[in-house]
């Protein structure tokens, strides 16, 4: 019974436990509660995606209407890997988020902080796990408005504008995605994504569905923080409070390039996008966002800014593996997904437990602190190395297969871009570093203590799954290979 | 001629998005910038109503003489849609109440002006 309805439970039991958790008494009722329900939805996903891992492929009819007509959930190994990467993360940042939560949000505001971020998670997961491009939208909206209202919440004045900024462009992303999808369907009649794959090769010469095209990979582009279509990112990452930093800066991006995947691969298709200029563009926009970003990373003074625009450089890495097109590449990009969703979050709990700890995210207030926070610090330089692409780390792996598959094009420029992006990596790394090992800390205050277990537990638990996943790759690779075989086996 | 006069919806819709997405970018002012959103997407709601349109179809209601119906699908779709722009819309405005509050100004220069002389 639980298995035959798996992917809708997925989705159903967030959405209908976000009300639930808004009428709750102020206290630790509302996180109790949103964090039984992660683990709930995490045990889901890993029992779907256990189920979907041989190649296997899950089709859920909503309401018992069969697709094309009705909106169907379709589970492969593609979206059940994105949605354990969801639900994984959010069970893991909800420990964190009760003493980070109660010191940076208004008590009073604490039941509807959660309601937000499962509304956020439901959302994400529905993205994920639906196969209907309408569906889609809606979910994409309903995660990007939560996220908008959870960015809200920063303490300082600017985490307001931030939100504001993130809702403009959100909203002309999620807009021009409307209005493809708006097209495609006026050419095909359909919405659901396998009908369209094999109903749009027909209307392949017509400028609709050139029109179409760009409208979804401009709308998704910006929703991923693809470069030049980044700018929203670094502001909503640095004012958030600091678990929607892990939880977003670990997800949100994912499941956008997620998207990505699906509407270039499977909806239209591989071939169909080296037909047209947007394989190219992947390719410099890739190049681009890795080299500009790093850079920018180098010259910032807010730890949180320097790990946002990092994060804008890793997707150019996955923008890039997209750009290959080839199984190489997407392996490598999807499992770029799932490590850096673990090397980020892994980095935000760290500043998280700083900013915990000083109420600053400053680089400058930091100096010193090292040497007080050992197990933060060593969290950090952990992740960093894995962020670095040191072998023996997660990081190590999706570099690898990256540059397997640039030279397997005998692509030698972007070989070297993502040689230049760990050296960029390296430099941004050893400011953090730097200042909190090598500095002597300020005499006058007092000695700052190491941050509570409930925020060091998860920050560990992520660093030891970068150590973890650097050596064994079955799971990681092995499933990414599968998902990639997916993807590439539809009607090309 | 008949072209033109055939195909005065998607004229419009142009007009509309261009205008919106316009107003979206160039304006300083929070407000005006969240109008410009409704204009787009208003026009994206008028894009969708138009693709349903059948030729000669009536009121997708099934009755008796009447063969031919427009396509009711792409007007439920834009229902959710509007639904999600109202949710903007208000999530935007609360935004600028409290940008407002924390600033004293919805001008965009302004507020910028004031995070720099921090």
């Amino acid at each position: 019974m639980i298995e035959q309805n798996l992917s809708l439970l997925l989705v159903a039991i967030p959405l209908l436990a976000a009300p639930i958790v808004a009428t709750l008494p102020r206290g630790k009722l509302p996180w109790l509660f949103t964090l039984s329900v992660s683990w709930v939805c995490l045990g889901l996903a890993i029992w779907q995606l256990w189920l979907v891992t041989d190649g296997r492929i899950i089709s859920y009819e909503l309401g018992g209407w069969a697709p094309p007509w009705g909106i169907e959930y379709r589970i492969d190994a593609v979206n059940a890997f994105v949605a354990l990467i969801v639900a994984g993360i959010a069970a893991v940042a909800l420990p964190y988020a009760l003493r980070s939560v109660e010191q940076e949000i208004p008590l009073q505001q604490t039941p509807l902080f959660y309601t937000a971020f499962l509304l956020c998670l439901t959302g994400l997961l529905g993205i994920t796990l639906t196969g209907d491009v309408f569906n889609l939208f809606v979910f994409l909206e309903i995660s990007s408005l939560s996220s908008y209202a959870l960015i809200s919440m920063g303490r300082q004045r600017r985490a307001l504008t931030a939100a504001y900024q993130y809702l403009i462009m959100g909203t002309i992303g999620a807009t021009f995605l409307l209005i493809g999808i708006g097209l495609i369907y006026a050419e095909t009649g359909s919405l659901n994504m396998m009908d369209l794959s094999v109903r749009l090769p027909a209307t392949f010469e017509h400028r609709t569905i050139h029109t179409a095209f760009a409208f979804i990979v401009v709308g998704v582009g910006l929703k991923l923080a693809m470069f030049p279509l980044h700018v929203w990112l670094p502001n909503a990452y640095t004012y958030a409070p600091s678990v929607i930093s892990v939880f977003l800066s670990a997800t949100a991006t994912k499941v956008a390039v997620y998207v990505m995947l699906r509407m270039v691969f499977t909806v239209f298709s591989g071939s169909f996008t080296q037909d047209t200029p947007t394989g190219n563009m992947f390719m410099v926009l890739g190049i681009g966002g890795v080299l500009v970003a790093s850079v920018y990373a180098v010259y910032q003074r807010d730890a949180k800014r320097l790990l946002a625009y990092s994060s804008v450089a890793q997707v150019g890495y996955m923008v890039l593996g997209i750009a290959f097109g080839t199984a190489l590449g997407l392996t490598a990009t999807l499992v770029h997904m799932f490590n850096h969703a673990l090397m980020k979050g892994a980095l935000f709990m760290a500043i998280g437990a700083l900013v915990y700890r000083l109420g600053s995210s400053q680089i400058d207030a930091f100096n010193g602190l090292g040497r007080q926070m050992p197990w933060t610090f060593a969290a950090l330089f952990i992740a960093g190395l894995s962020l670095i692409g040191v072998p023996g780390t997660a990081g190590f792996i999706s570099k690898w297969y990256l540059v397997l598959a640039a030279l397997e094009k005998s692509n030698w420029i972007a070989a070297i871009v993502i040689l230049a992006g760990s050296l960029f990596a390296v430099i941004y790394m050893w400011k953090l570093v730097e200042a909190l090992f090598f500095r002597s800390a300020p005499q006058s205050d007092a000695a700052v203590k190491e941050a509570p277990l409930s925020l060091l537990v998860p920050m560990w638990l992520l660093v030891v799954a970068n150590l973890y996943f650097g050596f064994n790759t079955q799971l990681t690779v092995g499933i990414a290979q599968t998902a990639v075989n997916i993807l590439r086996a539809l009607p090309q | 001629m008949d072209y033109i006069l055939g195909h005065y919806n998607y004229w419009m819709v142009i007009l509309l998005m261009m205008l919106g997405f316009y107003t979206v970018v160039s304006q300083g002012n929070l407000i005006k910038k969240i109008a410009g959103l409704n204009i787009f997407q208003t026009s994206v709601f008028l894009l969708y109503i138009s693709i349903g349109n059948v030729k000669h179809g009536t009121t997708p209601i099934v009755a008796e003489g009447f063969t031919q119906y427009s396509n009711p699908l792409p007007h439920v779709l834009i229902l959710t849609a509007i639904v999600v722009g109202v949710a903007t819309t208000a999530l935007g405005l609360a935004l600028i109440i409290r940008i407002k509050e924390a600033y004293g100004s919805v001008e965009e220069d302004d507020i910028h002006n004031q995070d720099q002389s921090l």
